[in-house]
């Protein structure tokens, strides 16, 4: 058995015994799992958090993971709780601090900044007091996809299931708020009690993902797809779809890259989102180069 | 305590890194306060995550670390202001990159730390986190005349840049160059964040840039008191980030520093609630 394993490790172009393969291992098994719930849940938050232009509050909760995870290892409660603690306790903060500024406004994102960088500097103290965390920092911040364990994913699972049915219950009001804020709320839209909401659930949603890809790159699942399927398509639903559908996409490839490659599985998750991205760019530029040839052909044919 | 302390201040690393810091510190408050003005700060957010990828990639090639950094950073802050109308990137575009650049920062990361096995395994989180008290004499001259390099450009384009935030058009109009501005002052922030990296690591360099002139937009309206009060709260709270982590020798300085600057930040809530609006940024 340990022979014929050792014969067939590479990447065969055999896609069912290459996932034969990779499930004979249980922790493979529950990184597919784990990876296909956190590309549905980031894929659906980061779609509204794409349009809502929050990119820049939605990577500072993502950062915050990281003294999460810290402080967590530090006092020895379970990671789970670090994440979701810091996270969620951001997001209040920033719905907060956003409260006396105007939004988008320079004093705003200058806030924002701010709490990112002091809990980022919180998570290096907690790291320097815990001194046998030799290894941990690079897998805390950049992911690693080797020891989730079923109750992870249970647990993962069951705030996915949450988290998207707050979104599917405030999702028609908040898509009316994030097009037209003032016109939501001259209609009775509880604008600011909704961007809360929001906020918590983005929080609570990259604590989720920071789990399998690290505090830096849960960015990446979040903001990558969301901007694919908005360049692709302008109708909301289809493109909610899409971004879910690439989320999951780009996930399940980075892992069976990662298992086959010596190299980080965030590497690959957005190396295959970025390339996603770039090639809807070239493609909606091709589709006006084409459009407007087309129109001078046209124009030809008249003259 | 006080013993430990006195051994720290006669210290040539202590002097090195309040010499580096001082300088540093002054070009980022600089820096800083146009980028809050301009709302540009999550353009600062992505240029620290390229000086990691910077910084990883010189490592894994092979060359001097700050090579890389000013290199990547310079570079970046160029393709930001290149891709954006007028020197104005879109946020999503922003953050689609530096997403994938940070991907592959991961990738070189891998790349050095499996290469030279176990000789540099910190280097990842020195990077990511500054070693100030590390500078030796020769990297603190370079720190020094960089940043005060890139202070004097500040203080020489403060004036038209400060029109061009202000009233992009009006500046276009009157002939000021604003395209080329916008350029001019993403470069300077690209080599402001390379600069910053080495002292509190290209994590913690937004709170650098972002902090110290938060607090001054909220106490003035007055532009160029504004400027020199950035300059100076990022200069007092690096020396009292330095002296706290001195004094307490378990406390890293890249968080005492942070501490300070985001302590101040937090006081001007207290004192002044709100002063009128600020100079209102050009809606981006």
């Amino acid at each position: 058995m340990p022979l014929a394993d050792a014969s067939s490790t590479g990447w065969s172009w055999n896609l069912v015994a290459d996932f034969q393969q990779m499930w004979s291992y249980p922790f493979m098994v529950n990184a597919f799992r784990a990876g296909a719930v956190v590309a549905v849940v980031a894929g659906a938050v980061g779609w509204f958090m794409v349009l809502r232009r929050q990119t820049f509050a939605g990577h500072t909760l993502s950062v915050v993971a990281f003294p999460g995870a810290a402080f967590a290892t530090l006092v020895g409660i379970s990671l789970s709780l670090g994440y979701f603690g810091f996270c969620v306790a951001a997001a209040l903060a920033l719905a907060a601090l956003r409260r006396d500024g105007q939004a988008g406004g320079a004093g705003e994102s200058a806030a924002t900044g701010v709490v990112q960088a002091f809990l980022l500097a919180c998570g290096y103290l907690f790291m320097a007091l815990y001194k046998g965390l030799l290894e941990g920092p690079q897998a805390l911040l950049f992911g690693s996809f080797l020891g989730i364990t079923t109750g992870q994913v249970a647990v993962l699972a069951v705030v996915g299931v949450v988290v998207l049915a707050v979104l599917a219950v405030i999702g028609r009001p908040l898509l009316f708020a994030s097009v037209d804020p003032q016109v939501a709320a001259g209609r009775g839209v509880p604008v600011r009690l909704l961007s809360t909401l929001f906020l918590v659930l983005l929080g609570a949603a990259t604590a989720e993902a920071a789990q399998i890809t690290g505090a830096l790159l849960v960015f990446a699942l979040m903001v990558l797809p969301a901007a694919t399927a908005q360049v692709l398509t302008a109708r909301p639903g289809l493109s909610l779809l899409l971004t879910v559908l690439i989320g999951f996409a780009v996930t399940w490839l980075g892992l069976v890259a990662a298992f086959y490659w010596p190299y980080p599985l965030g590497f690959f998750v957005t190396t295959f989102a970025f390339a996603g991205f770039l090639a809807a760019h070239a493609a909606r530029a091709l589709q006006g180069v084409r459009a407007r040839s087309g129109g001078t052909l046209l124009q030809a044919g008249a003259a | 305590m006080t013993v430990l302390a006195a051994s720290a201040w006669s210290q040539p690393f202590f002097h090195h890194a309040l010499l580096a810091g001082t300088f540093i510190a002054l070009a980022a408050g600089l820096v800083g306060y146009f980028l809050v003005l301009r709302a540009q700060v999550f353009t600062g957010d992505a240029l620290s995550h390229v000086a990691f990828t910077g910084a990883m990639a010189a490592l894994a090639g092979g060359y001097d670390l700050r090579v890389g950094l000013f290199v990547g950073c310079v570079g970046a802050g160029l393709l930001l202001a290149g891709i954006g109308r007028a020197g104005r990137a879109d946020d999503v575009v922003i953050g689609s990159a530096f997403a994938w650049i940070l991907g592959l920062g991961s990738f070189f990361l891998t790349l050095y730390t499996t290469s030279r096995s176990g000789a540099m395994g910190g280097a990842g989180t020195s990077v990511l986190f500054g070693t100030i008290f590390g500078l030796d004499g020769g990297q603190t001259l370079v720190a020094v005349l960089v940043a005060a390099a890139i202070s004097a450009v500040m203080v020489l384009i403060a004036r038209p840049l400060l029109f061009a935030t202000v009233d992009e058009a009006v500046a276009a109009a009157r002939g000021v160059p604003v395209r080329l501005l916008g350029f001019g002052f993403l470069a300077l922030v690209g080599a402001c964040a390379g600069e910053a990296t080495q002292a509190v690591g290209s994590l913690l360099l937004l709170g650098l840039l972002a902090a110290p002139a938060g607090a001054a937009l909220r106490l003035t309206v007055r532009p160029f008191v504004g400027l020199a009060l950035s300059a100076g709260l990022a200069v007092g709270e690096m020396w009292a980030g330095l002296a706290a982590s001195a004094l307490i020798p378990s406390l890293p300085p890249s968080f005492a520093i942070m501490a300070a600057a985001t302590a101040a930040y937090g006081a001007t809530f207290l004192f002044r609630p709100t002063v009128g609006s600020a100079p209102r940024p050009v809606a981006a």
